[in-house]
């Protein structure tokens, strides 16, 4: 489970480099984003243009990443692919999240 | 298995860990693809696959990752007909779990991270079905590719 981390302007961009988000990578994703996330400040957008496909392991642990981080620090995602986002949309937690169609499109709006 | 790698029913044999099941998944899907099933309707097939087989692990196996699993599937005309069948616990309430859908109405704190397989598995399907029989659970799932 890799994932890369920068900051862009007032956002911290993680990106998930992984094809699958998946019962065999769904702790480890957990266990990572909370690396990722404790220290800064500010939004955090999930860019997960590379992720072909989540079960509902992955997509638990995508809440857990939300759920830990903590205060005023808020998690968006960004760059859904189909699959995803009918994942996220049948469960409905296509409302719960901020989804934005790409990490471009998320930085261009104000947090 | 004495079909055309891109005809005949779909076979695969898997072992109970997760790392197995992508990997069946994939030979899977990749079967549908030969038998020129339409792409744009995979990405359900492979959902609800991948749902149906980590309840096996998680609950049937308990997480034992040497029990069996075995993967038919057929196509017929529009419909997609899988059987799922393993050697695990029976089913706690001899029936599929209904499958509700979750409680999203909560704080924070309290939002779901889990228990959202059941119910992505019966929005994706048009039938489901489950019978325990000489020790074996049976599993079938029918999808449209309409």
């Amino acid at each position: 489970m890799k994932l890369s981390s920068s900051i862009q302007g007032d956002a911290q961009v993680i990106v998930a480099q992984e094809p699958r988000i998946d019962a065999a990578i769904a702790i480890q994703f957990k266990d990572k984003m909370k690396a990722e996330t404790e220290a800064g400040e500010g939004r955090v957008i999930l860019d997960l243009s590379r992720v072909d496909f989540i079960d509902s392991s992955g997509l638990g642990a995508i809440v857990a990443a939300m759920k830990q981080i903590s205060g005023t620090r808020r998690m968006e995602l960004a760059g859904l692919t189909e699959t995803v986002q009918k994942v996220f949309r049948l469960t409905r937690m296509d409302t719960i999240f901020a989804i934005h169609d790409s990490v471009e499109a998320a930085l261009a709006r104000e947090a | 298995m004495g079909h055309e790698a891109g005809s005949g029913p779909v076979n695969v044999r898997l072992k109970s860990d997760n790392l197995s099941i992508r990997t069946a998944l994939g030979e899977v899907i990749d079967a549908l693809k030969a038998r020129r099933v339409d792409p744009d309707a995979l990405g359900s097939v492979e959902i609800v696959l991948a749902e149906a087989l980590n309840n096996v692990v998680e609950h049937a196996y308990a997480m034992r990752d040497d029990g069996d699993i075995e993967i038919n599937g057929q196509i017929a005309g529009d419909m997609l007909l899988f059987d799922i069948t393993d050697e695990g616990a029976p089913m706690p309430l001899g029936e599929v779990p209904s499958g509700a859908p979750a409680k999203l109405d909560v704080g924070l704190d309290d939002m779901p991270e889990g228990g959202f397989g059941w119910f992505l598995i019966r929005q994706m399907t048009e039938d489901l079905t489950y019978l325990r029989e000489g020790g074996r659970n049976h599993l079938s799932l029918t999808l449209s590719v309409m």
